[in-house]
């Protein structure tokens, strides 16, 4: 780990100043960032610790029916506030698809939007990556590449954002409150990731000094909470990244979709929401032959960028399974195994 | 530039001069403290073995800044035990075998009584081998894991409280 200087500001304007120099990072957590500083990976030269700034840890339910997520709420504490489960399940089920029980205590909202990809050439200094050194070239080309994405890569990039709770908040419309050094401003969360095009060292739309405050839903978002899934497929049942994830809503009258939500994880460098698949939908039967014309529809645009053909034929079989679950309601509580498709033999035990 | 902090370790107030910023809390607690009994696997979060509980939560103590958590309550697994009595969590994984080599036994322990303080697990042995996921066994001693674990947990709430790992902690 480089050496670096270290400052706990007191408010939000000191930790924008703070911040805006060059080199600077903030510091919530730690659990992405101290684990990239340990691999040399990330380097920042001053560490501006946000973990006690006024006014982020709060979840505030808005007038108009929306909730407003201070940036500082751990990723647990989210997940198992019950009213927020009970308005957004699909998002409390992505939060707690993820890491495990003692990183999702530490995690907080800011740091999960912000986490940067787990492409293995990323996290090794003696790869080439365009993503850590612009220019140098991508390893993952021509490397291990069966998990890289299949949307919106480009020939200097093919990793993906490994944030599983950004996938529901994309699908439900969140924007981001940012601070900095221009003041406030808003930014949809589909829109503070970025496609890598030809600079992929810039993960986001943020600028130096730009500090996620909160995370704010729509009043409408808890309108899919009676069907409302997120469905992560993984390499092992827990503790691991997605290969690919979809979160899918629907809101249903007289047995008909009269509005639909689908984004997919796993696949991009972002959330990956597709518009035609929701309108296809919007208007039909909630039956698998809808579900398999919206999977068509979602995964139409998607390329192998490597040994990774295998996840778009995936990503479709998930899409209908997701649906398909969310169709058929909302579980009362997340599922013992949040956002898998499976649930191991009833008993296990060996000593009884 | 020398950084001052204190912390209440174990119930024991310390106060540590730290020469750089670097340290994180698990180094402090092994390097400075000399309480070993909490262990460093992977040290990158991916396994569990650094677990401690930090304010009554259980984190990986790898992935986290000494110098961020100044004023914080910690507590490892050399502070369960009291008076000469094991903790039940304790008891409960020599009960039932739930160990062989012992390195990931006291992070095993640490998040399984900071699980069980979330109170999310129901008895449900699906929820527990979930909520235990953070913490991996090279020895694969997972079902005597689970098994101690809805013990301890039985007892615990059969004791009165599920507030375990803050006992003392007023
Ligand atoms: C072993 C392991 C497994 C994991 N598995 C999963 C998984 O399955 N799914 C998943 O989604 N995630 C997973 N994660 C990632 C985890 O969710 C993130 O590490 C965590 O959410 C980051 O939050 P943090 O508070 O620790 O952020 P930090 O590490 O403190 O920060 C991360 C980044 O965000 C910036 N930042 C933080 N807060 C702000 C803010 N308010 N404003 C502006 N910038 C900010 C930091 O500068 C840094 O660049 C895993 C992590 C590990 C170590
Ligand atoms: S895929 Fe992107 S992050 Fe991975 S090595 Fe290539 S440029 Fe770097
Ligand atoms: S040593 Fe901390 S998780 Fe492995
Ligand atoms: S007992 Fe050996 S690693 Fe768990």
């Amino acid at each position: 780990m480089n050496d670096f200087d270290y400052i706990r500001p007191a408010t939000v304007p000191e930790a924008v100043a703070a911040a805006a120099a060059p080199g600077a990072a903030y510091l919530a957590a730690g659990t992405n960032l101290l684990d990239l500083m340990k691999g040399g990976v990330a380097r920042p030269g001053r560490l501006v610790d946000v973990t006690r700034l006024p006014g982020l840890d709060a979840v505030e339910w808005l007038e108009d029916g929306g909730v407003r997520i201070g940036a500082m709420v751990r990723n647990a504490d989210l997940a198992h506030d019950p009213r927020f489960a009970a308005s957004f399940p699909a998002v409390a089920e992505a939060l707690l698809s993820g890491a495990s029980g003692q990183l999702r205590n530490a995690a907080s909202v800011g740091g999960n939007l912000l986490q940067r990809t787990r492409c293995a050439y990323f996290a090794d200094l003696d790869s080439a990556c365009n993503k850590r050194v612009p220019g140098s070239g991508c390893d993952a080309r021509a490397g291990e590449n069966r998990l890289h994405a299949v949307l919106g890569w480009s020939d200097a990039c093919i990793a993906t954002h490994p944030s599983d709770f950004c996938v529901p908040l994309v699908a439900l419309d969140a924007v981001v409150e940012i601070e900095g050094r221009g003041g406030r401003r808003e930014v949809p969360l589909a829109e503070l990731h970025r496609l890598p095009g030809d600079a992929p060292e810039k993960d986001t739309a943020l600028e130096p000094g730009d500090l996620i405050v909160a995370v704010r839903l729509p009043a409408g978002a808890a309108a899919f909470a009676g069907h409302a899934r997120y469905i992560k497929l993984r390499e092992r049942t827990s503790y691991a990244f997605a290969v690919v994830s979809a979160a899918a809503m629907l809101r249903l009258e007289g047995g008909v979709i009269a509005e639909a939500r689908l984004t997919l994880g796993g696949v991009a460098a972002k959330p990956w929401r597709d518009a035609w698949a929701e309108q296809a939908l919007a208007g039909a039967r909630p039956d698998e032959e809808a579900f398999r014309r919206a999977a068509e529809l979602a995964l139409a645009g998607a390329r192998p960028s490597g040994d990774n053909a295998f996840k778009i034929e995936l990503a479709r079989r998930l899409v209908v399974r997701a649906l398909a679950l969310a169709a058929s309601g909302t579980p009362e509580r997340v599922p013992a195994l949040p956002g898998s498709p499976f649930s191991s033999l009833p008993e296990l035990h060996h000593d009884v | 530039m020398t950084f001052s902090i204190s912390l209440t370790v174990n119930g024991v107030r310390r106060d540590v001069e730290l020469d750089n910023p670097r340290v994180t809390l698990l180094d402090l607690l092994r390097e400075r403290l000399q309480l070993t009994g909490t262990k460093k696997g992977c040290d990158r979060g991916q396994c569990g073995a650094c677990t401690v509980l930090v304010d009554g939560r259980r984190i990986n103590s790898c992935l986290a800044l000494a110098l961020s958590h100044d004023g914080a309550d910690i507590r490892t697994i050399e502070g369960v035990a009291e008076g000469g009595h094991l903790h039940p969590v304790q008891e409960a994984f020599i009960a039932h075998d739930a160990l062989q080599c012992g390195f990931c036994t006291p992070g095993q322990i640490m998040s399984a009584i900071g699980l069980i303080q979330e109170g999310q697990t129901d008895g449900d042995p699906e929820r527990v081998r979930e909520g235990m996921s953070g913490n991996l066994c090279r020895c694969s001693a997972y079902a005597g894991i689970t098994e101690a674990v809805l013990d301890a947990q039985k007892k615990l709430a059969e004791a009165g409280g599920t507030d375990a790992g803050r006992r003392d902690a007023a």
